[in-house]
């Protein structure tokens, strides 16, 4: 018995070093591969310090290494709806247009030139001879192709963004099977070269809206073959990277793409995403140059280590507004918030800057309006034309506000309010610190609740709260991305708003492609929104917290803050 | 014969468990409010009606449960619902590779470094060896594992530079993860042979042994280590199957793409198919892990019986 208790032992062991071994085994394979990779990245590297210019000198090892806090679920443009997707998407892909972060106009993408028609409706785009990364020349038709994809109600799983594509004139009748004939939807191949797109209404920020990826073209491979988006042997791709590995939960690669048309113009070889979803590893990571950038958008930096960072590293911090708002919504529908009165007083009765100084500790810019700014206008920024001098924070007039509310409503006090918010470290303190607020400056009892993140947003949609924590971040460049979020029914007004003055002016500013008047239509919208009704109390509108290396460049962030890593550079360090 | 039948009757038990926990996680995980689709950006309702259609999220509960237990029947887990058109097996197998590497190694040091501290209180009883081993323990068992990850990576990888601070490339970046993944089982094994060995080294046999004039380093190796160490077999199942489904907190902090993050980013946007892939993926490893230890206990401790279906 002995004996063989021992031996069992023995073949227990055996078992679990082998395992052991094997493991190490494929792993040291990896390695070597990776080694090679490495190499060859090298001398790439090495070719473009030859054509670099100027007194900068590039670095040999041109690979960028940055962190994604959330794994992009799918890398087809037709399915993306977030922003990490967005991020490395943006690598691969290249739309009609592209648009220039720092000026924020639309600049020719795989579009050389376009004509647009003077009732602001049809546009003909005259395509560059752009290539596909196996060769195949980049077509009108792969963007009929894609679109198509979206829009078609066969499509399986059905394109989430669809509606990204309702201002093609027809786009959504299509897609909502109200049209089954896909020649009737405003996309046509003219030649191979030319694509002209019909819109619904004159839409001033259409140009923009080209380079946000629901619109990107796909290769004519992906007909049939519902699983090209997951290999990176399937994905053929138009943009200046190309996917070369992808590991779940763990790491992104994508290498540069020779057969892009402005190769010239990209220096880097390669860019490393880790899949790492915590603050305070991504900020170690970086102080420990496994990472040349850290923080938002595509990362984060924890808020409590904000202070030090920024006093540590004064030349690597940046702090960028980015043109984003932060604030809560009330349910109208039900008594105490139906009364315009008492939500006009909870909004004056906060102290933005204090909250910003001692809780958010992020720089963010006290909001008092709710399109951030950095939107465009009819002439520059809106925000700059249109101040967002809807309401002051003043204690008295909030309390007598409060009172006359309590009044009308046949109050004597306001009942214990509950304030939800979903679950995150920097929601919790923020709705701590406003309920401490009020309670001080009002005397309210104020009830946060913490809920997690689908339950947090099914009860805000079925209205199934009091004052809901909420962001919104700008789809495309116009102050109709926040604005038409408020018209009776809208699928994201959750607040009960349904004011018909309001939808007229909304409705007007989409039939119309004058900028003035447009912008005079938003501005009375606005306030009524705010000032007038007060449906929403905003709080802040967002920056964008980042740590950049002093050797990295090139890295741009656009008015949304969405970040373009595809013409960075290392310098020599 | 009795082996046989044992096994059998442990399989049949092992199939109704599974069905119940496929049936509770099922049922449980409708119950919540949400759903795959659920986002902050409303999609319109046409385009949400028809992926629910597509998934088949229209249909009545009960007609979703039986269609899901004949796919399975089958063999098949489905296709995630978030990661498009990825395959729950697919997605599995590759974060649980990571889980898996980690968690052997993990094991191995637990084992080897928990065995020697204990062996080293216990021949070392009531001296200052003893008494760090066992403080170290206390510590082990006492500090919550994402403490060790943070205090380890601000250590070693940042103010020493030794190790990465995150990922899993190579080797290198074995050490820190494996180290706060094992300083529990660690600090469990080192006590637990601490106090089976000072048992043992009591025993009227090892005086016997002593008195035949044996070596030391034989009474040890032939006598004391054998039998102290029976404690630790049985301990193995449980931890193995701990170890291998992956710590969610060691994965998010070290970066590591393993199953443990997996499953709980898979309920937090309710892709129901992976939540049930991942459930029924552990649901089977544990109950292997306790079959093999069941068996294991019978094979190692002659003092147990077989007898069918009760535990002994």
């Amino acid at each position: 018995m002995k004996k063989s208790k021992s031996l069992l032992l023995m073949i227990a062991m055996v078992l679990v070093i082998g395992t052991a071994l094997a493991g190490c085994g494929g792993n040291n394979a990896n390695k070597g591969n990776n080694a090679a990779a490495t190499n060859a990245a090298g001398n790439e590297g090495s070719t473009n310090t030859g054509t670099a210019t100027g007194d900068e000198k590039l670095a040999a090892d041109q690979t960028l290494r940055v962190n994604l806090s959330a794994e992009p679920p799918t890398f087809d443009p037709a399915q993306a709806q977030d922003n990490q997707a967005h991020t490395v998407l943006q690598t691969m892909y290249e739309g009609l247009t592209h648009v220039n972060a720092e000026t924020g106009q639309a600049e020719p993408g795989i579009a050389e030139k376009w004509d647009v028609s003077t009732d602001g409706l049809v546009y003909t785009f005259h395509l560059r001879d752009a290539q596909w990364s196996n060769g195949d020349p980049v077509e009108a038709a792969d963007f009929v192709r894609a679109w198509k994809r979206v829009l078609d109600p066969a499509t399986a799983p059905a394109a989430p963004y669809a509606y990204q594509l309702y201002y093609l004139k027809n786009g959504e009748e299509y897609n909502t099977k109200k049209v089954t004939d896909f020649s009737q939807v405003g996309v046509k191949a003219v030649d191979a070269k030319t694509l002209e797109v019909t819109l619904k209404s004159p839409t001033p920020y259409f140009l923009g809206l080209l380079s946000f990826y629901t619109y990107y073209p796909v290769h004519k491979s992906v007909e049939g073959n519902a699983k090209w988006a997951i290999s990176k042997d399937t994905m053929i791709v138009d943009g200046p990277y190309t996917l070369t590995e992808w590991t779940t939960g763990q790491s992104i690669q994508v290498t540069k793409n020779e057969k892009y048309w402005d190769a010239a113009s990209i220096k880097l070889s390669k860019i490393d995403f880790t899949l790492v979803n915590s603050g305070a590893t991504e900020l170690l990571s970086y102080k420990n140059g496994e990472l040349d950038r850290a923080g938002n958008p595509n990362g984060e930096i924890p808020s409590e280590q904000l202070p030090m960072v920024k006093k540590e590293l004064p030349n690597e911090f940046v702090s960028k507004g980015i043109a984003s708002t932060y604030y809560y919504e009330f349910n109208i529908t039900e008594k105490p918030f139906s009364n315009a009165k008492i939500r006009k007083a909870l909004a004056m009765a906060i102290n933005r800057q204090v909250l910003i100084d001692n809780v958010t500790k992020g720089g963010q810019l006290p909001a008092f309006g709710y399109v951030p700014p950095g939107i465009a206008g009819a002439d520059g920024e809106y925000r700059t034309a249109v101040k967002d001098s809807y309401f002051t924070e003043d204690v008295e007039q909030a309390k007598t506000l409060l009172a006359e509310g309590l009044k009308e409503e046949g109050l004597t006090a306001l009942p214990p309010v509950e304030l939800s918010y979903n679950t995150s470290e920097n929601h919790k303190k923020i709705a701590l610190a406003i309920a401490d607020m009020w309670k001080n400056n009002l005397g309210i009892t104020v009830n946060t609740v913490n809920q997690e993140w689908a339950v947090f947003i099914e009860n805000r949609q079925h209205q199934n709260y009091q004052i809901a924590r909420a962001g919104w971040v700008a789809d495309y460049n116009d102050p109709m991305t926040f604005m038409d979020m408020w018209v009776t029914g809208g699928g994201n007004n959750d607040t009960g708003y349904a004011n018909p003055e309001y939808d007229k002016l909304i409705a007007d500013a989409k039939a119309s492609s004058d900028l003035a008047k447009r912008q005079e239509d938003f501005a009375a919208a606005e306030k009524m929104l705010i000032q007038d009704d007060m449906v929403i109390l905003p709080i802040y509108y967002y920056t964008n917290n980042s740590l950049t290396k002093e050797y990295l460049k090139g890295v741009t962030t656009d008015f949304s803050g969405a970040v373009d890593f595809t013409r960075a550079y290392l310098l020599e360090h | 014969m009795g082996m046989v039948r044992y096994i059998a009757n442990k399989f049949f038990y092992m199939i109704v468990s599974l069905f119940v926990l496929i049936s509770a996680t099922f049922f449980l995980m409708k119950a919540i409010p949400g759903d795959p689709f659920t986002s902050e950006k409303a999609v319109p309702p046409e385009i949400k009606a028809h992926l629910y259609e597509q998934y088949g999220l229209d249909k009545p509960l009960y007609h979703q449960y039986f269609k899901y237990l004949g796919d399975i029947a089958q063999g098949d887990l489905g296709v995630s619902m978030k990661r498009l058109n990825q395959d729950v097996t697919h997605l599995i197998g590759q974060t649980f590779s990571a889980s898996l590497k980690l968690g052997v190694v993990a094991i191995i040091v637990s084992v080897i470094v928990g065995v020697i501290l204990g062996m080293l209180a216990a021949l070392y009883h009531r001296k200052f060896i003893d008494s760090a081993a066992m403080v170290l323990a206390v510590l082990g068992i006492a500090v919550p594992s994402f403490v060790v990850a943070s205090l380890l990576q601000y250590v070693f990888a940042y103010k020493f530079s030794i190790f990465p601070v995150s990922g899993f490339k190579g080797p290198m970046y074995y050490f820190l993860p494996v180290a706060a993944l094992s300083a529990q089982p660690i600090a469990f094994i080192a006590r637990l042979t601490r106090s089976s060995m000072l048992e043992v080294l009591h025993a009227d046999y090892i005086k016997t042994a002593k008195a035949k004039g044996l070596s030391w380093m034989a009474i040890l190796s032939r006598h004391v280590l054998r039998n102290g160490i029976l404690p630790i077999v049985t301990y193995m199942g449980p931890m193995t199957a701990n170890i291998v489904t992956g710590s969610v907190v060691i994965e998010q902090i070290f970066g590591i793409g393993g199953i443990g993050k997996q499953f709980v980013e898979a309920i937090s946007v309710r892709d129901y198919t992976l939540i049930m892939g991942i459930t029924i993926f552990y649901g089977i490893l544990l109950m292997v892990a306790r079959f093999i230890t069941d068996i294991a206990y019978v094979l190692v401790d002659p003092r147990i019986k077989l007898t069918g279906g009760k535990e002994g």
